[in-house]
C-alpha cells in the first residue's frame, strides 16, 4: 500500500508559474491594503480639449526645437555610451559584493535625482544631464553585463581552455559569445536614453522635455501632442539610425556639439558638504536620535509602506498587461501591417511619461493609489510586452503548431514563460524608483519625501532617504537574484533590463 | 610602473580641470516658472535686451524649470538676478546671506491667494472658509508655490489648527496653478488653491467654466514676487551696480516687457517686506 502510493504520480504546478501566481498573490493582499477609490465628477472638458489638442499638434520654433531635438540625442547618446564602458568595466569585478552593492546603489536613484544633485555641484552644464543619466545606467550596465557573462560562463568553450590566462580566455573564449547581447542591450539601452534624457527637460534642461513639460503644465495640449509625436518618432526610428560601431562617433560628434568650458567653483563643494551635514550635527546639538527617529516615523515608515504597496500592485499588473500585449508585436500571432500597428501602440504606451498618464487618469478617478499603480503598470507593461514580443520572434515552430489561443497557451508561452519572468524581476527595482515621481496624486512614497527634501533645501534629509530607497534596492535586487536562481531562469540573449 | 603612470595622469588631469580660468562672467537672470511659461522664452529674452540697453552690459536668460533648479542656479553664481516668488526668495536669501531683494511687482505688495472648488460640492464665495471642507480633497500647486501652497496652507492651519494632510482626506501637489485649476474644474479634487492672477488670467482666456469650478474664498493680502540680486555683484561690475539695477528694473515701462511677469510696474522692495513669509514658512516647517 504505502509503496503504491510513493510511486503514485503527482501533479506538480511548476515552478515558475508558482512564482508568477506567488506575485499575483502578493499584489492581491497588497491592494487590501492600499488606498484604492475611483470617483469620477466631470473630467469630459479637459479630454475635449485634449483630443483638440491632439487633432491639432503643434511645435516649439525651429530654432528652439532643433536645439531641443539635438541635446536630447546628445545627452543620450554620450550618457549611453559612457555608461556602457563604465558598467562593462564594472561587470568585471561584479563578482566583489561591494561592487554589486555600489551598482544597487547608484541604480536606485532616480534620474531626476541625480540631476538634481549634480546640478548643486556643476549647475546647468552639460556635463549635468550626461552624468545624471550615466551614473544609473552605469549600475544597470553592470547588473546586466555581468549577468550575460554569468550564462556565458557556463556554456562557454573557455571551460576548455583552463591553461590559459584569464585575459586570453576572456578574449577567446567568451567575448565572441557575449558580443552580440551586449550589443543589441547597449542599442536598447539608447532607446532607455532618450526617455531619461527628455525626462531631465523637466528640471531645466534644454532637452524635448523641456517644452514638453511647459506645454502639460499649461494645458498646451498641441504642442504636448506635438512633441510626444516627434518623441515617438525618434524612438520607433533608433533601429534605422543607430549601430553598435557608429554609437562611439555618434558619442564624439555630441560631446563637440555638447562641449562647453567647465568651471568648477570648488566653494560649491564646501556647499554641498555643509548641507549633506544633518541639521542637529551642523546646531551642534544633541538631538541626533530624535530627528532620525521623527524622519523615520513620519517620512521613512509611509514611505516604505506606500512604495511597497504601490509597486507591488503594478509589479503584477505589468504582468498581465505584458502577457495581453506581446502578441500584438510577435510574428507568431500577428501580421506584418497589423503588427506596425502594434508596435506604434506599445511605442506609445512606453514612451509618453508617466506623469502625463497618471494625470489623464487622475482626472478620470480621482486622487488615490490607483492613477499611479496604473500609469505605471502600463507603461512597465508595454516594456515587458514588447521584450517578450521580440523574443518569441526567435522560437521556430513546426508547421503543424497549433493557430490562435492554443498557439499562445501551448506553444508560445511556455516558452517565452521564463524569459518574462526574468524582464519583470528587471523591472521590480524601476517600479520602486519610478513611484518616485508621482507626487502629484497625493501618494505619500519615499520619492515624494525626497522630492520635499529638495525642495525645502534638506539635502541631509533627502541623503537619508536616498539611501533607504538604495536599501530596498538592494534587497529587492538579492531577492530577485535568489527568485531567478530558484526559477533557472536564463538571462540570455536578450533579456534586458528596464529603463 | 603602468598604475603610477595613469594615477599620475588623473592628477594631471585633475589639476588642468582646477587651473582652468573662470571665464569673465556674463550677467545672468533667471525667473521661477509660474504663468503662462510656454512663452517664457521670448518674453524674458526681451527683458535681457532691455536690461542690457539699460546697463550697458552683456544681459542674459537663463531659462530655469524648477523652484529648486531656480534657487540652486542663483547660489552657485550661474544667476546674479532672480524673479523669485516669496518663498522662494527667503529660501535664497537664506542661503546665500548678502543677497538683497530689490524691486516687487506694483501687484506683490499685496498678492492673495484664491481657494477654489468644484460645484459638485455646493460651495460659494463666502467670509470665511465652511467648516464643511473638512474630509474633502485638495489639491495644492508646486510645493514651493508662496501663492499655491505657503499662504494656503498657512490660513488652513490658522483656522483649522490642524495640518492639510488632518484636515482633508487626500492632499496633492498638481505641480501649478493652471493643473490646479484643471484638477479642480474636472472634479478630480474637489477643493483647490491658486495664485488670484493665474485664475484672472485663465478666466480671461475662457479655459475656466464657472459652471464647474468657482472661487470660495480670497486670503488676506502677502507680499509675494520679487526680483533677488548677488550681494557680490558690484565687485563684480563695479561700485554702483545694484543700485543702477534698482533703477533699470524700476523704470521698466513697456507693457511688453512687465507682460512677461505679468505685473502693471515694479515698485522697490527690501528683506523686510518678506519677514511675514519667512516666519510662515518656519511655522509650517517649510524652513527650519
Amino acid at each position: 500500500m504505502s509503496t503504491l502510493a510513493t510511486n503514485w504520480p503527482r501533479y506538480q504546478l511548476p515552478r515558475s508559474l508558482l512564482g508568477f501566481l506567488g506575485l499575483i498573490a502578493i499584489a492581491v493582499i497588497c491592494s487590501l491594503f492600499a488606498d484604492i477609490s475611483v470617483i469620477t465628477r466631470t473630467p469630459w472638458h479637459e479630454f475635449q480639449q485634449m483630443l483638440l489638442g491632439a487633432s491639432t499638434p503643434a511645435l516649439p520654433p525651429p530654432a528652439l526645437l532643433a536645439q531641443a531635438v539635438l541635446q536630447t540625442l546628445a545627452f543620450a547618446v554620450v550618457a549611453v555610451t559612457l555608461s556602457a564602458v563604465a558598467g562593462f568595466i564594472l561587470s568585471l569585478m561584479f563578482a566583489h559584493r561591494a561592487v554589486r552593492i555600489f551598482c544597487a546603489v547608484i541604480r536606485a536613484v532616480h534620474e531626476l535625482f541625480w540631476g538634481l544633485l549634480v546640478i548643486l555641484l556643476l549647475g546647468f552644464h552639460p556635463l549635468t544631464g550626461i552624468l545624471a543619466i550615466a551614473i544609473p545606467f552605469s549600475g544597470i550596465f553592470a547588473k546586466v553585463f555581468a549577468e550575460i557573462q554569468e550564462e556565458a560562463r557556463q556554456t562557454s568553450p573557455g571551460n576548455s581552455l583552463k591553461q590559459a590566462d584569464s585575459f586570453s580566455n576572456f578574449l577567446y573564449a567568451r567575448w565572441p559569445l557575449v558580443k552580440p547581447h551586449f550589443s543589441t542591450y547597449t542599442l536598447y539601452r539608447l532607446e532607455c536614453g532618450l526617455r531619461s534624457s527628455t525626462i531631465l527637460g523637466f528640471i531645466g534642461l534644454p532637452t524635448l522635455g523641456f517644452y514638453l513639460e511647459s506645454g502639460f503644465m499649461q494645458g498646451d495640449y498641441s504642442l504636448v501632442a506635438g512633441l510626444l509625436l516627434l518623441l515617438y518618432l525618434l524612438i520607433g526610428s533608433i533601429r534605422y539610425w543607430a549601430k553598435l560601431p557608429l554609437l562611439p562617433i555618434y558619442a564624439v560628434i555630441a560631446s563637440l556639439y555638447l562641449w562647453q568650458p567647465l568651471s568648477i567653483e570648488w566653494s560649491l563643494l564646501g556647499n554641498l558638504l555643509v548641507d549633506l551635514t544633518p541639521a542637529p550635527i551642523k546646531q551642534s546639538s544633541l538631538d541626533f536620535l530624535p530627528w532620525l527617529l521623527a524622519i523615520g516615523r513620519q517620512e521613512v515608515l509611509p514611505g516604505v509602506i506606500n512604495t511597497l504597496l504601490i509597486s507591488q500592485i503594478a509589479l503584477a499588473a505589468s504582468g498581465i498587461l505584458a502577457l495581453i500585449f506581446f502578441p500584438l508585436v510577435s510574428q507568431q500571432f500577428t501580421p506584418y501591417w497589423l503588427r506596425l500597428t502594434g508596435h506604434l501602440l506599445l511605442v506609445i504606451l512606453r514612451s509618453t511619461p508617466e506623469l502625463i498618464i497618471a494625470f489623464i487618469l487622475l482626472l478620470l478617478w480621482g486622487p488615490s493609489m490607483l492613477p499611479a499603480i496604473a500609469a505605471l503598470a502600463i507603461h512597465n507593461g508595454a516594456i515587458v510586452g514588447h521584450l517578450v514580443g521580440r523574443y518569441s520572434n526567435d522560437i521556430k515552430l513546426r508547421r503543424d503548431a497549433g493557430r490562435g489561443f492554443n498557439r499562445y497557451s501551448y506553444e508560445i508561452l511556455p516558452r517565452v514563460y521564463r524569459q518574462f519572468l526574468a524582464f519583470l524581476c528587471y523591472r521590480w527595482e524601476v517600479i520602486i524608483r519610478e513611484s518616485a515621481i508621482l507626487g502629484l496624486l497625493g501618494v505619500h512614497t519615499l520619492g515624494f519625501y525626497i522630492d520635499n527634501a529638495f525642495e525645502s533645501f534638506r539635502l541631509d534629509v533627502a541623503i537619508l532617504l536616498i539611501a533607504i530607497t538604495a536599501l530596498m534596492n538592494i534587497a529587492v535586487d538579492s531577492f530577485s537574484r535568489w527568485f531567478r536562481h530558484r526559477l533557472h531562469l536564463q538571462s540570455s540573449a536578450t533579456a534586458r533590463t528596464p529603463c | 610602473m603602468p598604475l603610477t603612470n595613469i594615477s599620475r595622469w588623473i592628477l594631471y588631469a585633475v589639476l588642468l580641470l582646477a587651473c582652468l580660468p573662470a571665464q569673465a562672467r556674463i550677467f545672468t537672470f533667471t525667473a521661477i516658472p509660474d504663468v503662462d511659461e510656454t512663452r517664457l522664452i521670448e518674453r524674458f529674452t526681451q527683458v535681457a535686451e532691455y536690461l542690457s540697453q539699460q546697463l550697458a552690459i552683456e544681459v542674459r536668460y537663463l531659462p530655469v524649470k524648477s523652484y529648486p533648479a531656480a534657487v540652486t542656479a542663483f547660489r552657485n553664481n550661474q544667476v546674479q538676478l532672480a524673479w523669485f516668488g516669496g518663498l522662494t526668495g527667503v529660501q535664497a536669501r537664506r542661503l546665500l546671506p548678502g543677497s538683497k531683494a530689490i524691486a516687487q511687482g506694483e501687484e506683490d505688495q499685496y498678492f492673495k491667494s484664491y481657494f477654489i472648488a468644484h460645484s459638485s460640492t455646493g460651495l460659494t464665495l463666502a467670509e470665511q472658509l465652511p467648516a464643511g471642507i473638512k474630509g474633502m480633497t485638495f489639491s495644492f500647486g508646486s510645493k514651493s508655490s508662496t501663492s499655491g501652497r505657503l499662504m494656503p496652507e498657512f490660513y488652513l492651519r490658522q483656522q483649522f489648527q490642524q495640518t492639510p494632510e488632518q484636515l482633508f482626506s487626500r492632499v496633492g501637489f498638481s505641480g501649478n496653478h493652471s493643473r490646479t485649476i484643471a484638477l479642480v474644474q474636472s472634479g478630480a479634487y474637489q477643493l483647490g488653491a491658486v495664485n488670484y492672477k493665474a485664475w484672472e488670467q485663465q478666466l480671461r482666456d475662457g479655459s475656466i467654466n464657472p459652471n464647474r469650478v468657482s472661487v470660495i474664498w480670497t486670503t488676506p493680502a502677502y507680499p509675494d514676487y520679487q526680483w533677488t540680486v548677488r550681494g557680490d555683484v558690484d565687485a563684480e561690475w563695479g561700485q554702483g551696480f545694484t543700485e543702477q539695477l534698482t533703477r533699470a528694473l524700476l523704470a521698466m515701462k513697456d507693457p511688453a516687457l512687465l507682460d512677461a511677469f505679468p505685473r502693471s510696474a515694479f515698485v522697490s522692495a527690501s528683506n523686510a517686506d518678506y519677514t511675514a513669509i519667512l516666519e510662515t514658512a518656519k511655522a509650517i516647517g517649510l524652513i527650519d
